[in-house]
């Protein structure tokens, strides 16, 4: 009867596998392909464009808001989730919590500008009463439409997605440890030093690294702030592709393929950070 | 440790009140309700918020259709998978989005049926929605022990079909409310592939009217906030109810 399992092993895992295989796998191998293919057959010009002074600056760009709200949302997402895990939080707000963060996560594009103009753009809620008190944000040199504002803006939707995805680590931790330690007459200092940190370091990592991937690939909400005036990857791809500047699909794909390149970078530095950071466990 | 809630609550509710605040500005004639009042009456809206909430719908069936057996199977006969399962299901979050679109539309240009009308979104929907949909699914089967209830179910007479549906879908009901509620707020606020591919969703509505009444986008930002957490909210409550 070995066919008929192998039969049914098609019918139910086939249209998953063919699927991602189609719409996700190709697509993405595909860009590599057309990376390097222009009218006139295999060119390298489309790689090429990668090293113009724009498209520099715009991985550039791109880099450093995601490395900052990384930074940034694992932190202060980390807290969140330890606050809401405290034994003293009742079990409505941890709801309320878990669930504003599964909508958070989600906010993006024009919705979340809005909401940050209104509070923080040059006549924001924020910005008015700052004003009152004497301090002038904008005149200090802050600007919501550059980077410091990006990092800003991103903290909404990165904070609820590390609240999420750390939860689970969290709640293993709290358990088992925190109660050894004390009993031991550890101080909390002493924990977080020598158990709680060592043991959350690659859960904060891939967390992290997950949150770079978040930013580095926002496209609907600096699109929507900065009106495509400050550099990004994603804002180029998006000006190549619908021909604000020039139709170039070859670019596009270029581009698409330089974003790729730099999340598998940042992965494969995952992959040793983790490897060392993980050196400590008995396997 | 306490204080820390304040600037993190503040963080978080600010630009929520600010939104409301703006959504009911109504210039020199003071605040109120106009900006609701005059979408309500706006057929455009109507028709967007109808063609997400259709693709949303869309998007959970065809999602599950394929992912439900899949992962069942998996956990149940091809354990051996696992790591590749893993694998698939993290690359949409690796894979920008904007990279995904250039790559789906540079390979499948056609044919018109397929790639003309709004639900070719569906495909790629599926495929942002597949980490979450994917990991709500995998947790919800490892609970439950697949392997008794295989048994139990064939020893009854029931084919495949009739034990994924009256047998897997009912034991797994609240992990499916939470993929597909994580699906609609995806779906509602995905603005990167409708936006590219021209098709008039919510995101991209939402968008449009921002560069002409920042007090009626500011209105629909908020509604569109508020159902959705209410409604997860909801489940969220409800489903630990019955889950008891």
């Amino acid at each position: 009867m070995a066919w008929r399992e192998r039969a049914a092993d098609v019918i139910f895992v086939g249209p998953f596998l063919l699927f991602a295989l189609a719409f996700l796998v190709v697509p993405s191998l595909g860009l590599f392909v057309q990376a390097v293919t222009t009218g006139h057959g295999f060119s390298l010009a489309p790689l090429a464009t990668l090293w113009s002074a724009d498209h520099l600056t715009a991985f550039r760009n791109s880099i450093e808001v995601s490395v900052l709200s990384a930074l940034v949302g694992t932190a202060a997402g980390a807290v969140g989730a330890w606050l809401t895990l405290a034994p003293g939080m009742p079990r409505w707000a941890r709801a309320l919590i878990s669930t504003f963060s599964a909508v958070a996560a989600n906010f993006a594009g024009v919705p979340l500008a809005f909401a940050f103009i209104s509070t923080l753009g040059t006549l924001g809620v924020i910005t008015g009463l700052l004003k009152a008190v004497g301090i002038d944000i904008y005149a200090a040199g802050f600007s919501l439409f550059r980077m410091e504002g990006l990092v800003i803006v991103y903290a909404y939707f990165q904070i609820p997605l590390m609240l999420i995805v750390i939860t689970p680590a969290l709640e293993g931790l709290r358990r088992e440890w925190r109660e050894a330690a004390e009993g031991l007459g550890a101080s909390t200092w002493q924990f977080w030093r020598h158990v709680g940190l060592p043991v959350l370091l690659p859960s904060l990592l891939s967390a992290a690294m997950l949150l770079f991937g978040n930013a580095f690939s926002a496209y609907a909400t600096p699109y929507a702030l900065t009106a495509g005036n400050l550099p990004l990857v994603t804002i180029d791809i998006s000006n190549v592709l619908s021909g604000n500047v020039s139709l170039s699909p070859a670019e596009g794909a270029a581009l698409a393929c330089g974003m790729i390149v730099v999340m598998a970078a940042v992965m494969v530095l995952y992959g040793l950070l983790a490897r060392r950071v993980g050196k400590w466990r008995v396997r | 440790m306490k204080w820390l809630w304040v600037p993190l609550a503040g963080y978080f509710a600010l630009p929520l009140v600010a939104t409301a605040v703006l959504s009911l500005w109504q210039g020199s004639r003071g605040y109120g309700f106009e900006a609701y009042v005059t979408l309500i009456h706006t057929p455009e809206m109507w028709n967007s918020l109808l063609l997400s909430a259709r693709l949303a719908i869309e998007t959970i069936i065809a999602g599950l259709v394929i992912l439900v057996p899949a992962v069942f199977w998996m956990n149940l006969r091809l354990p051996r998978l696992r790591p590749m399962f893993d694998f698939i299901s993290v690359l949409p979050l690796v894979v920008p989005a904007i990279s995904l679109v250039a790559g789906i539309t540079a390979i499948y240009t056609g044919p018109d049926w397929l790639v003309g009308t709004a639900n070719f979104l569906v495909i790629p929907y599926v495929i942002l929605a597949l980490p979450f949909t994917y990991r709500a699914l995998d947790v919800g089967m490892r609970a439950l022990d697949l392997r008794t209830l295989t048994e139990a179910a064939q020893s009854l007479g029931a084919s495949w079909p009739s034990m994924i549906l009256r047998v897997l879908v009912p034991n797994l009901i609240t992990a499916l409310l939470g993929a597909a509620l994580l699906t609609i707020t995806i779906v509602i606020g995905e603005f990167t592939f409708a936006n590219i591919l021209l098709f008039n969703t919510f995101a991209v509505y939402i968008n449009h009217i921002g560069s002409t009444s920042a007090t009626q986008a500011a209105a629909l930002s908020l509604l569109a906030f508020l159902l959705t957490w209410s409604a997860m909210l909801g489940v969220a409550l409800g489903g630990r109810k019955a889950a008891r």
